[in-house]
């Protein structure tokens, strides 16, 4: 793979490199995401870029797990095709990650564990006894537990790593434990830090440095930044039910909200969760519920009210992998549709998704105007890669981050929620009606005022509002930026977290003398208008995603394309193996297009 | 702001609450759950804007078309927790909530169970009938074990719901059953179980005329029937006052839902314990506190600093 030749040279060239991808791979309780954390925060304090990527097992404790981080001095976009450094704890670990490594990379082990074969010649491999040392440097019945914090020192030597700000991560990260889990922690770190490494591996590595950038940048996670995003566009309420993973927004929520005057319920379950999130937008507020894809299923007859009664409302939907309970803790595409079309009847809504975790936040505030001003459900669907991957970006600007307001203004007695002629708006309980006569809101078909009524025309001229509404959105978007030449050969289509692989393809296949660029949707339905144009200007547009090909050859967001454009220039690459694209596979994906 | 000034009169009438002729069919129970609701409401002098009346699918869940006020007709069986969710962020409000039996006690069971828990300030009437009028004669989870319906042609098979028994397991704080016939009880009823603060319920035997005609006779006087109301305790301490039924007991509520039907009718419990809104107001005040009552620009400011 050619793909190889251009990282190796960059590694192995000198001791300055651009970009390593280094993969911890033990089990879950080995807190190997800690060290993960650690590492991902330094580099965001350090004007690297980072991203990282993590497997957990549907367990409860224990497990195979493994923490990726990929840190560079240039724009980081994907997660890493292959690890240039495999740190195994165990030999189930060694067994199942060498094949991520690539040739001429390293192989850190813990030879109280490992016993790797060493006349591979393909990768150098290290053997420091990890847990023994660990044991012996922090004394007493500690077992193994530090060895993270170990394995953290010895990388800071060997990467030369910012000792000093690394160990301000780790107290900032202990200070609220006991005073000896801090020192523990400490023993360990020194120890892995003066750790020599001998012969085999004589050389250290380190970043060049990276372009500083202005002002602060933060590190957190898909899930945290979507949670800051909802908070900062005014969200004060929220009802859901635990399914991984969406938890951690919901647990997030709940411990924010009340010190924002606001209050998140755990509801009995998935119907009731938005069921209570429909009630705080009954009354008025912005509200939010969510879940993963099988909630979102048992969310859809609500789903469906919601959109009848238009009433403003943020769902959030981290996909997972499969039908069914399928891979709970696996990346996966594969609810565009249902996203869409789920529930019954014809209730047309919103669907947004975000492409890395910077935009999560973005995406949550974007999410949250859409609801308001078009009085509609809005789904985002993110996913469990950004879920719980982190990265560093520029400190959002909070200025004009306003508390939210009620509005129970008197309302006329030509009050209609439900004009044929403009927006809907209504009339939260609360609010006084200068006749008298008050709003019901309802499921069934209504008139202009909310009288049920199942006139035939009415029901023709109520659904065309319903549509055009979000149609009027779509208009008001503005158009698809092409990332590359305007025309070319291949135009590679994506949406949601595919945004880093696709584009790092795009990169790769220009150096390369392709012609390759490419288009991202964030919002996906509506999709923004003109995209025909774009296709026009290309041999072939490669809609990229990670959903099933289906009955008929082609992914989830590739149907709807060509069911709109009724173009044959649009293909369709698709994958659902639980891991997100390798550039490699999408250089493959346009090579056999 | 607003130029638009209000004609309604000041004092609330039942003239003023009154909407839509109900699409009841002629002799329904349900005429007299809405007449003293109106009777209740008019006694209370709820600000007429604060009402707010929410029910799911059935005969009965109709009922906010039929008053005047801020109302919501919401999907089938969910109706308690969308009213969760408007009580818990409006205390200004007084949210009702209304039903059948169906609704209540079978699509929507797991949430009448969950909202008794939470004891959201709130009140809920089931208007039971023991059959599914909307549908046309279906076995509802009430149905007597031998009732004949569409669904049960030979008679239904399903041991039926008690729901005072339900209701006390699942930790309702305010539970009363009253007859459809007695207009004087239910009005009593509602307005005990509007004043308590938490989740009321209030199952009203509603007969329904067309499907389970006479469902309810041996609960009504005029009809050769029995109407016996709970000897409430007085706590007078008198020797006769010992035999009376203790509201606080759950034991003594079960005793009463085990009474042959028609047994009593009254409040079988009522528990003053923390609402939901309270128990949520507090965690807001606590929160705000070790927060140092930060705006919530500031609070997100000193989290993405914590980030950095």
């Amino acid at each position: 793979m050619s793909l190889l030749a251009e990282k190796s040279a960059s590694a192995n060239g000198s001791n300055d490199i651009k970009d390593a991808v280094i993969r911890l791979a033990g089990n879950s309780q080995d807190g190997i995401q800690t060290v993960g954390g650690f590492l991902a925060r330094l580099a965001g304090r350090s004007a690297q870029e980072v991203m990282t990527y993590m497997t957990i097992p549907s367990t409860i404790s224990g497990g195979a797990s493994i923490f990726q981080v990929r840190i560079g001095s240039g724009e980081v976009l994907s997660p890493g095709d292959e690890a240039d450094f495999l740190i195994a704890f165990y030999q189930d670990s060694y067994e199942n990650h060498l094949s991520s490594l690539r040739e001429g990379g390293v192989c850190l082990y813990d030879s109280d564990h490992v016993e790797p074969d060493t006349s591979d010649k393909r990768f150098t491999f290290v053997g420091v006894p990890m847990t023994s040392t660990t044991v012996e440097a922090i004394g007493g019945s500690a077992r193994d537990r530090g060895k993270n914090i170990f394995v953290l020192g010895l990388l800071t030597k060997l990467f030369e790593l910012e000792r000093n700000k690394l160990v301000k991560i780790i107290e900032s990260q202990f200070k609220r434990k006991h005073e000896s889990v801090l020192r523990n922690a400490m023993l360990a770190f020194d120890s892995g830090y003066a750790y020599e490494t001998g012969d085999v591996l004589s050389q250290s590595y380190a970043f060049e440095p990276g372009e500083a950038v202005e002002g602060n940048r933060i590190t957190t996670d898909g899930n945290t930044a979507l949670t800051y995003g909802l908070l900062a566009a005014g969200v004060r309420y929220g009802a859901g039910y635990p399914i991984t993973p969406w938890s951690s927004i919901m647990e997030t929520l709940r411990t924010e909200l009340p010190k924002y005057g606001g209050t998140f319920i755990q509801s009995e379950d998935e119907l009731a969760a938005i069921s209570s999130a429909i009630g705080f937008a009954y009354a008025g507020h912005i509200a939010v519920t969510g879940s993963s894809g099988p909630g979102l299923s048992l969310k859809m007859e609500a789903l469906g009210y919601a959109c009848m009664a238009e009433l403003p409302l943020v769902i959030v939907n981290v996909q997972r992998g499969g039908p069914s309970t399928g891979l709970p803790t696996s990346v996966e595409q594969s609810d565009l549709m249902q996203a869409i079309y789920g529930s019954h009847g014809d209730s047309p809504r919103v669907i947004l998704a975000p492409k890395d975790v910077e935009d999560c936040y973005y995406i949550a505030i974007e999410a949250c105007r859409i609801a308001k001003k078009y009085s509609t459900p809005v789904i985002i669907l993110t996913d469990q890669s950004l879920s719980s991957r982190i990265e560093a970006f520029p400190e959002p600007d909070i200025s004009d981050v306003k508390e939210p307001t009620l509005d129970l203004q008197m309302q006329p007695s030509e009050f209609r929620p439900y004009p044929l002629d403009s927006q809907t708006k209504h009339a939260p309980p609360g609010t006084k009606m200068a006749e008298g006569k008050y709003p019901v809101v309802t499921g069934l078909e209504h008139d202009e005022w909310g009288h049920p009524s199942s006139n035939p025309e009415l029901h023709q001229e109520m659904t065309n509002r319903r549509r055009d509404k979000i149609k009027q959105l779509a208009s008001s978007l503005s158009k698809l930026e092409i990332y590359g030449e305007n025309e070319g050969d291949v135009l590679l289509i994506g949406w949601g977290s595919t945004w880093g692989p696709i584009r790092e393809a795009v990169d790769y296949a220009k150096r390369n003398n392709q012609k390759v660029s490419s288009i991202h949707l964030r919002h996906i339905h509506p999709m923004p208008n003109g995209i025909d144009e774009i296709i026009e200007n290309f041999n072939k547009a490669i809609v990229v995603e990670m959903n099933d090909e289906g009955l008929y050859g082609y992914g989830q967001l590739a149907t709807l394309l060509r069911a709109r454009y009724s173009n044959p220039k649009i293909l369709s690459l698709t994958k659902t193996n639980g891991l997100g694209f390798k550039i490699s596979e999408i250089l493959e994906g346009i090579k056999n297009a | 702001m607003s130029s638009v000034t209000q004609n309604e009169p000041e004092k609330l009438t039942k003239k003023a609450l009154k909407a839509d002729h109900p699409t009841w069919c002629p002799g329904c129970g349900d005429f007299t759950v809405l007449a003293c609701f109106f009777k209740v409401l008019e006694e209370l002098q709820i600000p007429h804007e604060n009402i707010c009346t929410i029910a799911g699918i059935g005969c009965s869940s109709r009922f906010p078309y039929f008053v005047n006020s801020h109302g919501l007709h919401f999907i089938h069986g969910r109706a308690l927790p969308l009213a969760t969710g408007v009580s818990l962020s409006r205390p200004d409000l007084h949210v009702f909530a209304f039903g059948g039996d169906g609704d209540g006690f079978s699509i929507g069971g797991n949430h009448l169970e969950h909202c008794a828990r939470k004891n959201p300030n709130l009140t809920y009437v089931i208007m039971d009938n023991f059959v599914y009028g909307l549908t046309k004669k279906q076995t509802s989870p009430t149905s007597p074990i031998g009732f004949q319906s569409k669904t049960d042609p030979n008679g239904a098979m399903d041991m039926p719901v008690n729901p005072m028994k339900k209701l006390v397991a699942s930790g309702a704080s305010f539970i009363a059953r009253t007859h459809s016939n007695q207009v004087k009880h239910m009005t009593e009823m509602f307005s005990r179980a509007i004043k308590h603060k938490g989740f009321s319920v209030i199952e009203v035997l509603s007969e329904c005329t067309m499907f389970y005609k006479g469902a309810f006779d041996d609960g009504n006087p005029r009809k050769g029937g029995t109407f016996e109301i709970i000897d409430e305790k007085t706590g007078d301490g008198s020797d006769e006052d010992m035999e009376r039924h203790d509201i606080s007991s759950e034991t003594e509520a079960y005793a009463l839902a085990d009474l042959q039907y028609p047994g009593k009718f009254g409040v079988f419990y009522k528990k003053e314990r923390a609402s939901k809104n309270d128990l949520e107001q507090n965690l807001i005040k606590s929160g705000q506190e070790k927060s140092g009552d930060l705006d919530a620009k500031k609070l997100i400011a000193a989290r993405f600093k914590a980030m950095r």
